[in-house]
């Protein structure tokens, strides 16, 4: 199956709330091996003047990769989850997450370029609160291998 | 802890570390993430489709390199940006009592802009020599 080359400017928006927990927080903090104080300890984190536990630099990934996946997951894609791979990432943080956030997320598919028999798809997805306080822009490329690449 | 701009001049090195990794941490970031990919933990999935066998997540790479800037900065919050490319897959053997893989990670200061009060970190990030992230930089706010 290609990949369907209408796809561009296309957006998607995850409404469902992602509500951000300590727990969460905690457990992303130790799968990315962080350590800081102010990923586990409520205390410590509000000596550095958040409100709550604050998430590390790439937390916002988990509501990305929600919002790519309404793509990815969109009969009409053409997209191979089992064929995809990561291929460049960005974060730029309007402000920092932390527990006790409720999130939401615009998906914006901002190109899409053939390559061999494969694509290279680049999403961004502008995360906000439930409120439309802007938190986080994420751009993500991925390629979607063709047979053999 | 606070980092201070007038005390980081561009090439000042802010440390190094290496990043054991086995099965276990990426069925954990599995899980935490919830990327659920089998190429991140199934082998026979990940040979299916071309891959020499179970990869790292690009996002527990990424993710576990930015550590290094966290720590020296001493706020995670001061992180207002940080990027990536992902140039070479990281395959995680699965071996008993040991890593299957370790990546070794540097930092240093890439750029500064004092109006804007931020300093550029490029990180460096390889796995035997190699470069698995390319153009890895993170913008950091300072004091």
């Amino acid at each position: 199956m290609t990949i369907n080359p209408e796809l561009q400017g296309r957006s998607y928006r995850l409404g469902e709330a992602y509500s951000v927990g300590r727990e969460s927080i905690r457990d992303f903090a130790r799968a990315v091996k962080a350590t800081h104080a102010a990923h586990f300890d409520v205390a410590a984190a509000q000596a550095l003047g958040h409100a709550d536990l604050v998430a590390p630099p790439t937390y916002a990934i988990i509501v990305a990769q929600r919002a790519d996946a309404l793509l990815i997951n969109d009969a009409d894609s053409g997209i191979d989850f089992s064929r995809v791979v990561h291929a460049e990432q960005r974060f730029t943080h309007h402000r920092a997450i932390v527990a006790g956030d409720e999130l939401v997320a615009e998906l914006h598919v901002d190109g899409v370029r053939g390559m061999g028999g494969g694509a290279m798809i680049t999403t961004r997805a502008e995360i906000s609160t439930v409120d439309g306080d802007a938190v986080a822009t994420t751009v993500s490329a991925i390629l979607v291998r063709g047979e053999g690449q | 802890m606070s980092v201070n701009i007038s005390d980081l001049a561009v090439g000042t090195e802010i440390g190094s570390r290496s990043i054991e990794v086995t099965r276990a941490d990426l069925v954990k970031y599995a899980g935490a993430s919830g990327d659920f990919n089998p190429i991140h933990w199934n082998d026979r999935f990940a040979r299916e489709v071309e891959l020499p066998g179970v990869i790292a997540h690009g996002m527990f790479t990424m993710g576990a390199a930015v550590q290094l800037v966290t720590d020296w900065i001493g706020d995670p919050a001061a992180v207002v940006s940080y990027g990536t490319r992902f140039t070479k897959p990281v395959p995680v053997a699965d071996l008993d009592g040991g890593p299957g893989a370790v990546v070794e990670v540097a930092g240093v200061v890439g750029a500064l802009d004092a109006e804007a009060g931020t300093a550029r970190i490029d990180l460096t990030v390889t796995l035997d020599g190699q470069k698995v992230l390319v153009k890895a930089q993170a913008t950091v706010r300072l004091a």
